[in-house]
This record gives C-alpha cells, structure tokens and sequence, in this order.
C-alpha cells in the first residue's frame, strides 16, 4: 500500500556559526545561510524509510520562511524528498508558535492527502516543542509525541513513545501527526545523485494569501506570546580538577560519594 | 571561486562520511596496516563519490573537476591519509585510463565495478628499479594468439593486497625508452599473480602497499586499453589526476592541521601565557597561512581547467611539488610546536608528520616534477 507522508522542517542557522540575537525583536537573527536543522533530518530519514518499506508513495516537505530560502529544503530533498511546499512571506517575521501551526496546518492541506505527517519533538533554535500538537489539534487529527519508531499496519499507526522509564506502545489511526525524537534513526547522507536530482525537484512557492490565511493571524500581528526579556545563560563553573600523585583515586571516590551515586 | 550550494551540500557530505565512517575506525586501520577496502568503498559507491567526473552511462556522476577537488580536500582532513590515498587510488589514480581510452566491454566489466565499490583498484606502474623513470620499466607482456603473457614485478602497490584489478603498465615490444608501452586491465585472480609482500612503511599506515609478481600470467589482449604502444602516453595523462588528487588533499590536509594547531596552541600555557601569543609561532603559521592560500587558489584553476578540459600538466606538476612541501612544512610546524606531545603516537601530529612524507615522493618524485617544469621552461635540457 503507497504511503504520502508529508515531514515538517525547519531552515535555521547554522548552529556551527553561533547566531544572535537582535536585541530589539528579542528574536535570532535569521539573516544568514540558512540550514535544514537537523533534528528534522530524523523525521526525513524516518519518513523514507516508511515510504520503503511500503513500497510506494512519497515524502513532500513543508516548511515557512521569511525569505524564499530553499538551502535546507534542497539538502532533505537530496535525501530522497520528492517535492516541497515553502511558505515564504514577508509577513511570517515574529511569527510565534501558535501561528507557525497554522501556516504549517494550510500548507500540509495544500501538500495534499498525508497518511501520516510527521515533525521533529521541537527545533533546534526555537525550542517551544508545542508546535506539532498545535498542528494536530488544527487539523483534526490525532497526535502522538516524542516517537522512537513508527510501524505502519493497515490504517494504524504503531508507535512507540519515549519515556523516562523507557517506552509507551501507543497507536492511532492514519492519517495523524507524530513528533519523532532525535537520534531514533542514522539519517541518510545525502549521495551525489541525490544532490543532482534535487535541483530538478518541484518547490511549490506559496505566500500566506494563497493559503487562504490573513496576514494577520500570522507573524508579528498575530503572535500571542511575547518574548520578554532574554539574558544570556549563566556560564558554567569550572570543574575540579584533581592532580593524580597516586592518591587521586580516593578524591574521585569522596566525590562520588558526596553525590550519593556510591 | 563561487562555490554553489549543491558543492557546499557535497562537501557537507563528504565531510560527514569522513567523520563517521573513516575517522572512527582510523587507528584500529593504522594498527593493522590496511583497511577493509570492499566495505568502505562499497559505501562510497552508494553515495556516488567514486566516479563523480566519469560517465553516467557506466555508474559516473557528470560532474565537473570542482567535485573531485571537494572530495579530495575532505579526505585530506580525514584521520587517515593512507585510507585518503587508497580512495583516490580508486577514483584518480588507476580508473582514469580505463575511463578515457578502454573499450565498453572493459568499461562495464571494471570501471562500472569500480564507481559503484564492489572492486577494488590500483595502479601498477613502479617496480624495484623504476619508480619515478616510469621509461625503465621491466614487466613484460609477450602476446601469445589472444593473450598477452605477462612476467614482472611491481612495487608501491596500494590496495595491492586486496585489489580486484591493476591498471597496469608492462613493455609489449623492444623499442625501449617511451616506446612499445601498453596499458592493461590485469585481474588479480588470473594464474601467475602473486603478492610477494606487504611492505612496512614509515607512513600511511592505514593503507595497504604491496610488492605484486606475474609468472607467465595470462590476459586477453582484449584487456588492454586504448592503443597498443601508446600506455606511456596514456598512463602520463592519467599521472596528471593522480598529482591533481594529491594536492586537493594536502589542502585539506593542511587547512585541518592549521586548525587543530592553532586550538591547541591557545589552550597551551607556557611562561604564563598561551603560546600562540609567541610572535615567532605566530609568524611561523602566518607563512603556512599564506603558502595555503596560494596553493588552494591554484587549485581552483587547476579544477577549473580540468573541467574546461584543458591540458593540466603544468597545473598539476606545480600543485603536486607545493602542496607536498606545504604539507611536510605544516607537519614538521605541528610536531615542533606540540613539543613531546606532538611526538607521540596518541597524538595526531605523529602521523601526520609520517604521512604527509609520502608526497614529496609517491606520484613522482618532487625532483620529477621540479625536471618536467624545468623542461617546460626551457631551462636546460635532456
């Protein structure tokens, strides 16, 4: 049975150039190259996968900018994606969680008719991880959260669901919405041919009036949070460091012994 | 050089193929003195990187020279140059003929093989007493009916242990000198072929180099590529990828070991201060700096001329000798300036300082390349 799954990801800086923040929007600075984040690389790799392993199907992106950067959609579909929906807008700016959902929400719909879609736990620079229950709830569909496998059988989706104690085996009928965890898979490399035929591969390039969304319920208009006030996090203090004359085991051992963990 | 997005995506590729699936297994290869060519390179193939400039018809990528240097130089920062030198072995040193001159047969039996990592290949061309003077060589194939009768040894064979295949150049008649050369397809698992033994080199550990010999081998003269007489010439072609292939990597190379240097020369303390606030270090990697700047930017002249598909002879004679010396010069840089650290084998600048030795030698000697451009500025003669 052919699987269309539609996987949500992120474009963000590159998080090997430390970013900032602009003082004035309280926001990062999203005027550099832009990367495909790659908490979303799990769900890309994932989707694939599935798509595979049901013999059928595709996976279409989707995924909002500002601008009409495409250098993160480009590597997923590199990997095997075969199309994408980019919401580019200069109206999405400020655009806090709830808001993205609801692009995210219209352009899944455009994507057209998922069995499953599927989105990492949180980004990797914003960090809310409420934006794929807020998608679920707005599109009618069932949600399950910080999955480590997916298994597909008929119209059920077998999950199962990352815990502290281990994992929950949760299940819901297709289509619904599934935040993966990072980690749960090696994502593919993208290979030579698939950077090649990447370049050939649809991007449908929409604003947010073609989603039928007012401006306003979107970006800084619409946003309902508001940031206020960042500070830059407290710098970690140096460890001990303990010069081993032979002795240095016993100090190891009070240490451990302090923390209760012996 | 504007770089695109699509090189910036491969170089990200190749970097991180390098870090998961070269750079952990570096030292236990480096101990063993070889690497699990079939495996790794079986790898490659499924991503594409062994046949970026050749054909797609026979499994080749299109691409232009531009990836190839972007492969390079990312190998170069591998852990293991050995392990780098055996892959470009494999894309750049014994494929490039047979991509060139052999006939279909040879391309769908070998070179197809080749680009997707299920054979292995090298180059045989050196033997005991002709390395560099590639005209004195000895291995002899004798033509019988259809087959050509092979006798000889060859020497410095990488992946000689575990090829599948040898590009190989033998002498098919008695002119001597440049003439009476043929270029061969010689499999390994032909009656005659033996690897007489594995040789224990100062460097590039990670990659195997054999000592090979023929006893009244037996190919068809099918097997050879391109024209009959002419593999002098074809090989000496091919030379220009191999030497084109050495210098992306030592930029890689170099750019990589500039970098950890420099982080640990700022994390060093020495008279009460980091040591790379020592003006005289300072000055010393500045010169490294500049040299580096140089040679990758002849680099990108050289990609782009071999992409024009202009001749890059004189390109990559001046690439191979610099980056070499650049690269012995960043080497003996690191190990002096990480003191006792950088003399011991738990740390990188060790191996380092032993594989970067090689390319002052291997591919043609810095004395061959310092001849073929005296020739070609008319300084001096014969």
């Amino acid at each position: 049975m052919a699987m269309n799954i539609v996987v949500c990801v992120k474009q963000i800086p590159d998080p090997a150039d430390p970013g900032e923040l602009d003082p004035n929007t309280k926001t990062l600075k999203r005027d550099v190259k832009l990367i495909l984040d790659e908490a979303d690389s799990y769900g890309v790799e994932m989707a694939l996968q599935l798509v595979d392993a049901a013999g059928g199907g595709e996976v279409t992106l989707v995924s909002m900018a500002p601008d009409d950067e495409v250098g993160g959609i480009r590597t997923a579909l590199a990997m095997g994606a075969a199309k994408a929906v980019l919401v580019s807008d200069e109206a999405l700016v400020g655009s806090d969680a709830l808001g993205t959902a609801k692009v995210l929400a219209k352009a899944i719909e455009r994507a057209g008719d998922a069995d499953l879609v599927i989105t990492a736990t949180e980004s990797s620079d914003g960090y809310t991880g409420t934006v794929p229950e807020q998608v679920a709830e707005l599109l009618g569909l069932p949600s399950i959260t910080f999955a480590k496998s997916i298994e597909v059988d008929g119209n059920t989706i077998k999950v199962k669901r990352q815990t502290e104690a281990g994992y929950d085996d949760v299940e819901a009928p297709t289509p619904a919405v599934i935040s993966v965890t990072a980690g749960v898979v090696e994502p593919r490399y993208p290979s030579f041919k698939g950077i090649m035929a990447a370049k050939s591969k649809p991007v449908d390039e929409v604003t947010v009036a073609d989603l039928g969304l007012d401006a306003d319920a979107v970006g800084w208009a619409g946003a309902r949070q508001e940031i206020v006030e960042i500070a830059t996090a407290e710098t970690r203090e140096a460890g001990t460091i303990i010069e081993d004359e032979g002795e240095g085991y016993a100090q190891i051992v009070d240490f451990l012994a302090d923390l209760k963990v012996i | 050089m504007q770089f695109s997005d699509d090189h910036e995506m491969f170089r990200r590729t190749v970097r991180e193929f390098v870090s998961n699936e070269i750079n952990p297994h570096a030292d236990e290869w480096e101990a063993a003195g070889t690497f699990p060519a079939h495996e790794l390179f079986s790898k490659m193939g499924d991503l594409g990187l062994l046949g970026l400039t050749y054909d797609s018809e026979w499994g080749g990528g299109d691409a232009d020279a531009i990836y190839t240097m972007i492969l390079a130089e990312e190998l170069g920062r591998s852990a293991s140059l050995g392990v780098a030198m055996a892959i470009g072995v494999q894309t750049d040193m014994a494929t490039p003929a047979l991509n060139r001159f052999g006939s279909d047969e040879l391309k769908a039996n070998y070179l197809r093989p080749a680009i997707e990592g299920s054979m292995v290949a090298s180059i045989a061309v050196s033997e005991p007493d002709a390395g560099s003077d590639v005209a004195g060589i000895r291995t002899r194939a004798v033509r019988d009916g259809d087959e050509w009768v092979i006798n000889g040894s060859k020497m410095w064979i990488t992946s000689g242990t575990q090829a599948d295949w040898l590009c190989l150049l033998a002498r098919t008649s008695d002119e001597g000198g440049y003439r009476g050369m043929s270029q061969m397809v010689l499999p390994t698992n032909t009656d005659g072929f033996a690897v007489s033994r594995r040789l224990d080199k100062l460097g590039m550990r990670g990659s195997d180099t054999a000592e090979l010999t023929f006893t009244d081998l037996r190919i068809p003269v099918s097997n050879t590529i391109g024209v009959v007489g002419r593999g002098f010439q074809q090989q000496m072609a091919q030379f220009q990828d191999e030497r084109m292939v050495a210098a992306y990597q030592m930029v890689g190379a170099v750019e990589l070991a500039m970098e950890r240097t420099v982080a640990y020369l700022n994390e060093r303390m020495a008279f009460g201060a980091p040591l790379i606030a020592n003006q005289y270090i300072q000055y010393e990697l500045a010169e490294v700096a500049a040299m580096l700047d140089i040679n990758r930017h002849h680099n990108w002249a050289a990609a782009e001329a071999a992409s024009r598909g202009e001749d890059i002879t004189r390109h990559a004679t001046v690439a191979k000798l610099t980056s070499a010396r650049l690269a012995r010069q960043m080497a003996d840089l690191a190990v002096q300036f990480h003191g006792g650290m950088g003399y011991v084998e738990e740390n990188w600048p060790a191996r380092f300082y032993r594989d970067t030795r090689l390319w002052s030698i291997g591919g043609g000697a810095d004395e061959v390349m310092l001849r073929t451009l005296a020739r070609m500025n008319g300084i001096g003669s014969d």
